[in-house]
């Protein structure tokens, strides 16, 4: 049997490397995404004194009336919202994707502003607005609604927070069409209502259901906005902090947890799916889609887009003057006391270090781990073993609500058993809890960069003794360049506003100032909220920008090449 | 004749698929063979293997005298040329030629002047700093070429290297890589799914179907001594009919034959398929005496150029039209148009039985 050699090869010693870098990131997502899951589950299907009851919290939590209640509240809710906002932002998608609007770029830019704050933005603004001493107020009443804290507010709120989300995922599945198909139903004398219903509507379809499914996900396991103008309408997300925080019970916590990540990872498989559908729907030929003018249709849209761009401007504008307003309603005269309030006084500019330290290591280590794995899943060989578990924790954050993995990392990290223990309460596992609950974006922007590539890049530097960790550095790297920055911004901004996983995780010492925000309005400082999470869309604006200009000096050294 | 390059029982899987069962071949120093077969055929799955880019299931590959079975790509001796060019975008020609050679830290006055060499061996000299993107299909694969020669590897593996260029350039580009190659002498193994192609630059060709080496000879061989009935069938334009072995004699429709004179009917009986080259079938202006002939009639002329499709139709050999070669100045001098008499000599010693 000696001239058989049995289906393996030597492994070079940089393959080595590779092996050993690969398994360092799947040891920390094993520690800091798969073990809090499973201690979560753990949490739930055991009593008070550690031991194993089975379904006994299961039913315990479902002979809870109150609990069911928020089940049910959070279940309509999501619904409501859903039912709203997806046809809106399919009608504003349609109009930036397929008609000739002037200044699409400016709107779109309008229509994403909610990203740039926490979500409680928007319900903030809407007490100013409709709230007990709000301008509008009368307008409620008249309509019947006897106050925003409850049911209304929190779908008013979770629609302008949702949409951009939902804005999107349509722009991209409204973008993906072959001119060609419209062209033959031409040819064939389809009317332009046909057309619409036989091949603009099914091809957006399965964005249509992505759409959906995130806005739903989004709204069932959002805390910000009910815990500020919920009142006492109760939800999921809020009864899981009440019970954890409040009430230390945490196993029925843990359930709540865990039917709070039933959506999200039903949503995840069908996301799946249908992404996979939406690829396979458009081929390398077909000719891109342009939009050309139709004066009514044109005119209509650009309305409803002018609209839907002032409720948004609305929103953010009136966080804004409240922010500056001396004490609403009665001295309106513009001040910076709220500011002082905020940042001095509440101790939120020690919140703002924290959360730019918090958003600058999110967006360098995440941006770092999430591509170097990427690109040892995507373009090396060997380690099977490690490959598949690698791949599948690397699309699992997606389906986990921020505040499920919060309070995993809480049950995981607060074990005293834990060598990990000593993170607990740490910025690094603020940090790092950010980073994974923001992995799979990251991973997939990373991912399409990659496939974008040449397949053979590593085998032609084999083939030149160059160590593949060369080629990276000095081909891959600047090739990805606008992705990785697009990557790294992602991580900075959602840092920057993100309040449901930290929410469980901070200490004094480590408060983030969108945590901040959410302590100055239980507070009653509502005033000196609002200007925080003013300052938080400024300073995210502002991140933005420099971003993008990031961006434009490393494609300047990087992108050369792609100029003719 | 020493092998360069040999495969001894090379088998892949993909799970329950047999990618490549039981593939044995000597490569001699210097030679240009070509894999050729239909997509699927395990070709481009077998010079993976050899560049250690796919892993075989079993066998054993040694290279000028090394066991090279189990070595990592990076502990071979090859270079690569891919269907994609595979050049780094964002580098220069210079740099992409000379990647290699700055790992080897060699000096820069030496690399450059290495650079310089090989842009000019592949006859696109002052080209070094442009990026890759500035360059034609056919330019770029030139210096893909330049590149995977830069490091004097004993062995050049090309993966289809023409496949993603214009016909023009294919042709002109191929006789460049023979001339080149014979040039330089260096041991290559093309893999192609263009017969012509195999059969303009190969010293040697590798018939490939369905995992298993179907035919390895001289393209004349590959041509004229078909060992199969799909090498016969894919290399080459062929007519099959239907035949007849009887009492010594070949029957083809009411055309017979004496055995004697059929070279591969030896041994044969009963029902066979014939193999007729279009050069095979001889058309004739008139009814000759010194060859057999049989009667036939023009059922349609495919014009190709200097060369047309002429589909006979022969009821005596058989109830569809056969296909023959004729020149476009052999139709105009006999005055033959479609629906025009013209009688077929068959060349029974060039008749292949499968």
């Amino acid at each position: 049997m000696t001239d058989l050699a049995l289906g393996t090869q030597k492994a070079h010693w940089s393959d080595w490397l590779g092996h050993g870098v690969l398994l360092l990131v799947l040891l920390i997502l094993l520690a800091f995404l798969a073990a809090p899951l499973l201690a979560i589950l753990a949490q739930a299907l055991q009593d008070d004194q550690g031991r194993y009851a089975g379904l006994g919290n299961f039913l315990a939590y479902a002979r809870t009336p109150t609990l069911l209640a928020s089940l049910w509240n959070s279940i309509w809710v999501s619904a409501l919202v859903t039912v709203i906002v997806v046809p809106m932002a399919f009608v504003f998608a349609y109009a930036l994707t397929r008609a000739c609007i002037p200044g699409a770029g400016l709107l779109r830019g309008v229509s994403l502003i909610p990203l740039l704050a926490p979500s409680l933005l928007s319900a903030i603004s809407l007490i100013y607005w409709f709230g007990n001493q709000g301008v509008l107020k009368d307008l409620l009443t008249a309509l019947g609604v006897s106050q925003i804290y409850g049911p209304v507010g929190v779908v008013i709120a979770q629609c302008f927070s949702v949409f951009p989300h939902a804005v999107m995922i349509l722009i991209t599945a409204l973008a993906l069409a072959d001119a060609r198909l419209y062209e033959a139903a031409e040819a064939l004398g389809t009317g332009v209502v046909r057309q619409f219903f036989t091949i603009t509507l099914p091809g957006a379809k399965y964005g249509l259901i992505s759409a959906a499914m995130v806005t739903f996900t989004l709204v069932i396991t959002d805390f910000g906005i009910p815990k500020v103008i919920g009142g006492n309408f109760n939800m999921m997300a809020t009864d899981v902090f009440k019970l954890v925080i409040g009430q230390q019970d945490f196993a029925k916590g843990a359930v709540v947890a865990l039917l709070l990540l039933a959506p999200a990872v039903l949503s995840f498989g069908v996301d799946r799916y249908v992404s996979r559908r939406q690829t396979a729907m458009l081929t390398a030929r077909a000719v891109p889609l342009v939009p050309k003018p139709s004066r009514w249709r044109d005119r209509l849209l650009l309305l409803y887009c002018l609209l839907v761009s002032a409720l948004m401007l609305a929103m953010l504008g009136m966080a804004i003057f409240a922010s500056f307003a001396t004490f609403w309603p009665y001295n309106l005269a513009p001040s910076l006391q709220h500011y002082r309030l905020g940042l001095i006084d509440g101790g939120v500019g020690e919140g703002f270090i924290n959360s730019l330290q918090m958003a600058a290591g999110t967006a360098l280590v995440g941006t770092a781990l999430v591509f170097v794995s990427a690109y040892l899943l995507e373009k090396t060989r060997g380690s099977d073993l490690l490959r598949g578990p690698v791949q599948l924790l690397a699309m699992l954050p997606m389906a986990v609500p921020g505040l499920v993995l919060g309070l995993g990392y809480i049950f995981f990290f607060n074990m005293p058993s834990n060598p990990l223990h000593g993170l607990y309460h740490t910025m690094t596992l603020l940090t790092l809890c950010t980073i994974v609950h923001f992995y799979t974006t990251g991973h997939l922007t990373a991912v399409t960069a990659l496939k974008s590539l040449d397949a053979e890049f590593e085998a032609v530097s084999a083939s030149l003794k160059v160590p593949f960790y060369k080629t990276f550095w000095r081909v891959t790297v600047p090739i990805c360049a606008p992705a990785l920055v697009d990557i790294a911004r992602y991580f900075f901004i959602n840092a920057l506003t993100t309040i449901s996983a930290v929410v469980f995780l901070y200490s004094p010492e480590t408060k983030v100032a969108s945590i901040a925000i959410l302590n100055l309005d239980e507070a009653g400082d509502i005033g000196a909220a609002a200007a925080m999470a003013v300052l938080i869309a400024v300073i995210s604006a502002v991140a933005s920008a420099l971003f993008s200009m990031l961006g434009w000096l490393l494609g300047r050294r990087t992108q050369a090449w792609r100029r003719r | 004749m020493s092998a360069y390059l040999s495969l001894r029982n090379i088998h892949k899987s993909f799970g329950a698929f047999e990618a490549l069962r039981d593939i044995h071949l000597d490569v001699v120093r210097g030679e240009l063979i070509c894999f050729l077969g239909p997509s699927g055929c395990g070709k481009t799955t077998l010079l993976r293997i050899i560049a250690g880019l796919e892993v075989q299931t079993r066998g054993r590959i040694d290279q000028d005298g090394r066991d090279i079975s189990r070595l990592p790509p990076a502990e071979r001796d090859y270079g690569i040329v891919f269907q994609s060019y595979a050049l780094f975008p964002n580098l220069s020609v210079a740099d992409n030629v000379g990647y290699g050679l700055v790992n080897r830290r060699l000096p820069r006055a030496q690399i450059q002047q290495r650079v310089e060499e090989l842009l000019a061996l592949v006859g696109l000299p002052g080209s070094a700093a442009k990026f890759p993107s500035q360059l034609s299909g056919g330019q770029q694969q030139r210096i893909a070429l330049a590149r995977a020669l830069a490091m004097r590897p004993g062995l050049l593996l090309l993966d289809e290297p023409l496949s993603a260029l214009d016909a023009l350039e294919r042709v002109r580009l191929r006789q460049e890589i023979r001339s080149l190659q014979q040039q330089l002498g260096v041991t290559t193994v093309m893999v192609t799914h263009d017969q012509e192609e195999a059969l303009s630059v190969a010293d040697r060709i590798v018939v490939m179907n369905h995992g298993v080496i179907e035919q390895v000879g001289s393209p004349t061989e590959i041509y004229r001594e078909p060992a199969s009935a799909f090498v016969a069938d894919f290399v080459g334009k062929v007519n099959v009919l239907g035949g007849q072995i009887e009492g010594g004699r070949l029957h083809l429709g009411q055309w017979a034959v004496d055995c004697e004179r059929v070279p591969s009917a030896r041994g044969r009986s009963g029902a066979v398929k014939v193999y007729l080259r279009p050069e095979d079938l001889r058309a004739r202006a008139s009814a000759a005496v010194d060859v057999p002939t049989v009667h036939g009639r023009i059922e349609k002329i495919e014009f190709l150029g200097a060369f047309c499709h002429v589909h006979v139709l022969a009821p005596t050999l058989s109830a569809r039209p056969v296909v023959v070669y004729l020149s476009l100045n052999f139709l105009a001098e006999q005055g033959l148009t479609e629906g025009s008499d013209l009688p077929l000599a068959l060349m029974p010693e060039r008749i292949k039985l499968f």
